[in-house]
């Protein structure tokens, strides 16, 4: 018997490896990739949750569909960033881009 | 034990697994390679849920385009080769502490709500005809613009994706 809660668990665990991943990362595409961990799991709670508590409903799964192609568009622009970092420092380490730094 | 709950195992341990080498990794060519992994086990779980059009565009846009465009942006900047810089142990050890606290933190939380459930168990996987979540059903829905319609967050996102597309090739191209 599979309830649905496991997949939520499941989820939380590849949330927070996701949280994890953010805050050790040096490299800025691997912050990306954990950011890319986080809104994969935020996609599986938004289709668990309709599965769980409105089965005839479709809501959250409308609203995963929409969050696909918002991370999508995010991580494209994001990537581009990067380029355009790397064609100014060669370099795309955390620790090198500190104009912005607070 | 039935074929699905063997299923749902595999998932299960292929995610964990593959999240947690996600992070730990040392190249960051590997830790794409992983979040491959994960991103097919997540279509998956939506395919066990009876959700195959989501499942689907899962792996089309995720695992065929997003991590496409990472492996091509990681050889572009850094080459496979670069691995990441060793963090001071504190910073490790602190990180660590927080998500596990936070990971705790979202347990409790799922196992004392009591949630007014429908559907407690997982079915077995059925893709409903006449259902919300038919291909039919997810296209009327997409472009009406009656009760429960979602034509303008559809238009929202073809604007966002045009905006995106503009602004990847303002912020990319060569001067």
């Amino acid at each position: 018997m599979i309830h649905l809660e496991y997949i939520l668990v499941i989820s939380a665990v590849m949330m927070f490896a996701g949280v994890f991943g953010f805050l050790t990362r040096r490299s800025t595409l691997g912050v990306l990739l954990s950011i890319e961990l986080m809104l994969n799991s935020t996609d599986i709670n938004f289709a668990v949750f309709n599965k769980m508590l409105y089965p005839a409903g479709h809501e959250g799964y409308f609203f995963a569909l929409f969050s696909i192609a918002i991370s999508a568009a995010e991580s494209a622009i994001a990537i581009a960033i990067m380029i355009n970092i790397y064609r100014h420092l060669k370099n795309i380490s955390v620790r090198d881009i500190e104009k912005m730094k607070w | 034990m039935d074929s699905q709950n063997i299923m749902f195992t595999v998932l299960a341990v292929l995610i964990v697994l593959a999240s947690f080498a996600t992070v730990l990794t040392k190249s960051v060519i590997r830790a794409a390679t992983y979040l491959l992994l994960v991103l097919l086990g997540t279509a998956g779980l939506y395919f066990l849920l009876g959700y195959t059009f989501l499942g689907s565009v899962q792996i089309m846009v995720y695992a065929g385009g997003i991590v496409v465009l990472y492996v091509f942006s990681i050889l572009l900047t850094s080459g496979a080769k670069e691995t990441l810089s060793r963090n001071s142990r504190i910073k490790t050890a602190a990180a660590a502490v927080l998500s596990l606290a936070g990971f705790a933190a979202v347990l409790f939380v799922i196992f004392q709500q009591k949630f007014i459930i429908e559907a407690a168990v997982l079915g077995a996987p059925v893709e409903s005809v006449e259902g919300g979540t038919s291909i039919a059903e997810i296209g009327r829905q997409m472009l009406s613009t009656e009760k429960g319609g979602y034509l303008l967050p559809f238009e929202a996102v073809s604007v966002l994706l045009l905006a995106c597309i503009v602004g990847g090739l303002l912020i990319a191209r060569k001067r």
